[in-house]
């Protein structure tokens, strides 16, 4: 066990854990952010991607001594919650009016991905966008729609 | 030939769509030349979807849950002796069961009771992989653990492996029309074809997971991913002995289905329960991406042959087709499947002499199951690939010997079906063609062919360009896919879907139907919304629970926007009509609340009622096979490295005739995910076999299209209404994976001059066949 200090979407977090313990369980099972999904556990599938220091990563493939110190965002950062409910940010609304989630379970990662793609300064070139989220597989769309929405 | 929807029903064209007067057409990268998508509402669970707040069954808590694993064979076909446990290792704190602790029937319930839940003790292993124990413990690290110290003795027994080798069948069946050797008699060029496909593995994002609670009442709860609730409920009731309300299945937020949990999760569910109720707490079943691809159903792998006659001007005379799937195992749901293959074997082409013979067989294999398009792709990739041969043999373009054989309204098909409406072959062809300038790209492919040839350009020579080492190609295809149920499936299961205003004042959908992502949690309150003549937000559809909704049948052939969105319409029309003649003079929307408040809850049952003049024989198979046909046509544009094989698909146009466009977003979205489903299965999807064993069963090695293999696809959505659903839907879910395949591999021959007879069209499969194709030119000169 350590103790481990990180920020989480803006909150401070200090957990005792295994050093080895994945980023991705510590979410899911010690924070409750279940956002972040299991597809496969070894970094193929990108349904666990998070931001962590502007960087895009498989949180299944991040060992906890490796957060220390660090900024994690995840998708339940990206909506603001106001008192009129919860406001969507500019990337999820383009993805709910494009048809870019369907069966939602890659969405969480493909944000992500595609949010850092967008702070970063990234543009509507479709090629670039395509590169962007080439570590995010999706099932249902064909991509079309996502690509869509990102630009 | 084809009606617009101005001319589909009013009551739901008034209210949902102003007349569009010509088909959707999106390119990539537009949002919106279809008029009715600013009307169409977002997605309904759309925002908990995108904020991650969407519960998928691995999400959920259950406090004091366990969590469960499954022993399973590692032979392909033994004697299962005895389960040993290491002696070292502390029982007390965990729980083993076997096939001796099922209460009920040792059978996974589905069409034939062949399949164990577990391998009982003595019994006889079928495949690899098969379920022989399952264990549960408090945390992971000692059921891992467990695991260890659990050891299955086999005695291994010869195993068969090829489908063609395998006495024992599952399904046969025999279609015959016309005089077959008068038609080859008549024909002026007779050609054979032997086409083979293999596995393939639906890939949902969510591998399959289930949680399984004791209920007081002695009774289980399982929480699941999960698409037909009430297939799990049929399999839990007769595995645990359990009465109708002992068993409860809820369906949780599920990340893709593709058929692929439409009757697997019933294993899992019965194996939970049982760990369950022997631990006496809640178990956790979930599977990881490893074990979700080693061990549960993939598309039927199948031998397609065929011999065609045809005369000079490309017009078919004579069809003899042969199909063989390998089912695995089990039966699980082959015959249905092989009987979709049979009927769909010949194409959407009118032919007056034809014979199809189909049948399944058992292999040591894991069974293989339903997925997307349910044997329709296996024999069309063949059909379409043929014609195409055929074609290239007459001289005549793809596009042109389609035109002359299509389906057109009046024409019979070979189980003596006559094509009466919603025939809309011809028109997704010509719209197909059109939007991708299929001749004109011909054309142009045809000219680099000429000029590389020319060129003397070989295989590996020097001095090549880049450029001049890439050929482009372009390809057609076109298919059929029967709308709901084959045959008299759908009077059968005769599901019910209900409307209800409940006494608080709400409008309900209670029906089975599952959203796995395909939209039936928007397009259902939609259409309702629209009968009823209030708002979207208005109408609510809870999450389907076998204890609070009725069996709307599963969610699978492409039947809930047909079958169960016309049954909610039929309802909301009834519950219109009682309310509003208890208001004379007044619209449901203004007075729904006060009917509540007045006469308490209104529930409408609507239940399936056979569509007029639809009449099949499922003992000689003559008759309508399906209420109606959906029409898909697919030109694909590719590039094919010639040093490495690689193929790049670039551009694809699907033109997918659904019947009516309930939701233009997310009907394109269907037809978008479905075309790149058939691209990954004509050139990269493939599982390799060992013994029996699936090996590549990882992400790593079981490749998926991502956004850098994915074509541009265009979407054209054509609206051939079907009068016997009051909205005119046909269902789109499977219609695209019918095409894309054989376009593909037409494009592929497009651009290299050589035939891919195997999916999927891999490099190596590619390279052998340009090394084919230059000897036997070598040879010719």
């Amino acid at each position: 066990m350590s103790t481990v200090r990180f920020l989480v979407n803006g909150a401070p977090v200090e957990l005792d854990v295994p050093g080895m313990r994945r980023l991705l369980d510590v979410l899911r099972e010690d924070l409750g952010l279940t956002g972040a999904k299991e597809g496969c556990g070894e970094g193929e599938c990108g349904a666990c991607t998070v931001i962590l220091d502007g960087e895009v990563v498989d949180s299944c493939l991040v060992p906890m001594c490796q957060v220390e110190g660090r900024i994690v965002r995840t998708v339940e950062g990206l909506a603001r919650r106001t008192e009129d409910g919860v406001v969507l940010d500019e990337l999820q609304q383009a993805f709910l009016e494009a048809g870019g989630a369907q069966c939602g379970i890659c969405t969480p990662g493909m944000l992500m991905a595609a949010r850092q793609y967008l702070d970063a300064g990234g543009g509507p070139d479709e090629e670039a966008i395509r590169t962007a989220i080439a570590g995010n597989l999706c099932r249902c769309t064909g991509y079309t729609k996502i690509v869509e929405a990102i630009a | 030939m084809t009606a617009r929807p101005g001319s589909s029903p009013p009551s739901f064209a008034a209210a949902m769509t102003p007349v569009v007067p010509d088909a959707l057409v999106v390119t990539p990268g537009t949002i919106a030349p279809g008029r009715a998508r600013t009307l169409a509402p977002l997605r309904r669970e759309g925002p908990a979807k995108l904020t991650g707040e969407a519960l998928y069954t691995d999400d959920l808590v259950f406090p004091g849950a366990w969590f469960g694993a499954t022993i399973r064979s590692e032979v392909a076909h033994g004697r299962f002796r005895d389960l040993e446990k290491d002696p070292e290792f502390d029982w007390s704190q965990v729980v083993v069961v076997t096939a001796a602790d099922i209460p009920g029937d040792n059978i996974v319930s589905l069409i034939k009771a062949d399949q164990p839940v577990l391998v009982p003790i003595g019994g006889e292993i079928q495949h690899h992989a098969e379920p022989l124990a399952l264990v549960a413990a408090q945390d992971r690290e000692t059921l891992r653990a467990a695991k260890a110290g659990l050891r299955a003795v086999v005695d291994p027994l010869p195993a068969v492996f090829d489908p063609l080798d395998s006495d024992h069948v599952f399904a046969h069946y025999e279609i015959a029309s016309g005089d077959l050797d008068a038609g080859f008699a008549a024909a002026d060029l007779v050609l054979e074809g032997e086409y083979r496909v293999g596995h393939q593995e639906q890939l949902y994002i969510e591998n399959n997971a289930m949680i399984a609670v004791p209920r007081d009442d002695g009774g289980i709860t399982v929480t699941g991913s999960l698409q037909c609730p009430y297939y799990v409920h049929a399999a839990l009731r007769r595995a645990l002995g359990l009465d109708e309300r002992q068993a409860v299945v809820v369906q949780a937020e599920t990340g893709g289905g593709f058929g692929g949990k439409e009757e697997y999760p019933s294993i899992i569910a019965i194996h939970a329960a049982l760990l369950a109720r022997k631990a006496g707490r809640p178990v956790r079943m979930i599977y990881d991406r490893h074990e979700d691809i080693a061990a549960t159903t993939k598309r039927h792998p199948a031998v397609v042959r065929h011999r065609t006659g045809v005369m000079r001007d490309g017009t078919l005379v004579a069809q003899d087709i042969e199909v063989v799937m390998d089912g695995g195992a089990y039966c699980t749901l082959t015959p249905v499947v092989l009987s979709r293959g049979a009927i769909h074997a010949g194409g959407p082409y009118r032919c007056p002499n034809v014979r199809i013979d189909a049948r399944a067989t058992r292999t040591n294999t894991p069974p293989n199951g339903a997925f997307r398009g349910f044997g329709a792709p296996q024999v069309e990739f063949a059909a379409e690939t043929h014609l195409n041969r055929i074609a290239d043999r007459l001289g005549i373009s793809p596009l042109e010997i389609r035109r002359r054989n299509v389906y057109r309204v009046g024409d019979t098909t070979p189980t003596g079906q006559v094509l009466r409406e919603s025939v809309a072959g011809e028109e997704v062809l010509e719209r197909a063609a059109e939007a991708a300038e299929f001749e004109r790209v011909r054309d142009r492919t045809a000219r680099g062919r000429a000029e590389r040839d020319g060129a003397g350009l070989v295989q590996g020579g020097p001095l090549a360009t880049a450029a001049a080492r890439t050929a482009s190609g372009v390809g057609l295809a076109l298919a059929w896919h029967g709308a709901g149920f084959t045959g008299s499936g759908e009077v059968k299961l005769a599901s019910v879907a209900s409307v209800q205003l409940t006494g608080d004042g709400r409008i309900e959908i209670l029906v089975a139907s599952t959203e796995m992502g395909q939209g039936t949690k928007t397009i259902f309150p939609q259409l309702v919304a629209a009968e009823l003549g209030v708002e979207f937000d208005e109408v609510e559809i809870p999450d389907p629970d076998t204890s609070i909704v009725p069996d709307s049948g599963p969610t699978v052939a492409s039947r809930t926007a047909m079958v169960v969105g016309g049954l909610c319409i039929n309802a909301a029309r009834r519950l219109r009509a009682a309310v509003e003649e208890r208001h004379p003079g007044e619209a449901f929307a203004d007075v729904y609340r006060e009917d509540a408040r007045e006469h308490g809850p209104t529930r409408i049952d609507q239940q399936f009622e056979p569509y007029p003049g639809i009449e099949f024989d499922d003992e000689t198979y003559r008759g309508d096979a399906y209420p109606a046909f959906g029409w898909a046509a697919c030109v694909a544009e590719v590039d094919v490295d010639l040093d490495t094989g690689e193929v790049t698909v670039r551009d694809v146009v699907a033109a997918d005739d659904i019947g009516s466009v309930i939701h233009p977003v997310l009907a394109e979205g269907q037809v978008e995910g479905g075309t790149l489903q058939a691209v990954g299965y004509a050139t990269i999807e493939e599982i390799k076999l060992r013994d029996g064993r699936y090996l590549n069963d990882r992400l790593a090695t079981y490749l998926i299209p991502t956004s850098l293999d994915a074509p541009r696809i265009t979407t054209i959505l054509v609206e051939a209404p079907f009068s016997g659903a009051p909205h005119g839907a046909k269902g789109v879910g499977e219609l695209p994976m019918d095409v894309g395949a054989p376009a593909v591999v037409a494009a592929i021959h497009d651009a290299v001059g050589a035939w891919i007879g195997e999916l999927p069209a891999t490099p190596e499969r590619i390279l052998a066949a340009l090394h084919r194709r230059d000897a036997a030119a070598e040879a010719a000169s």
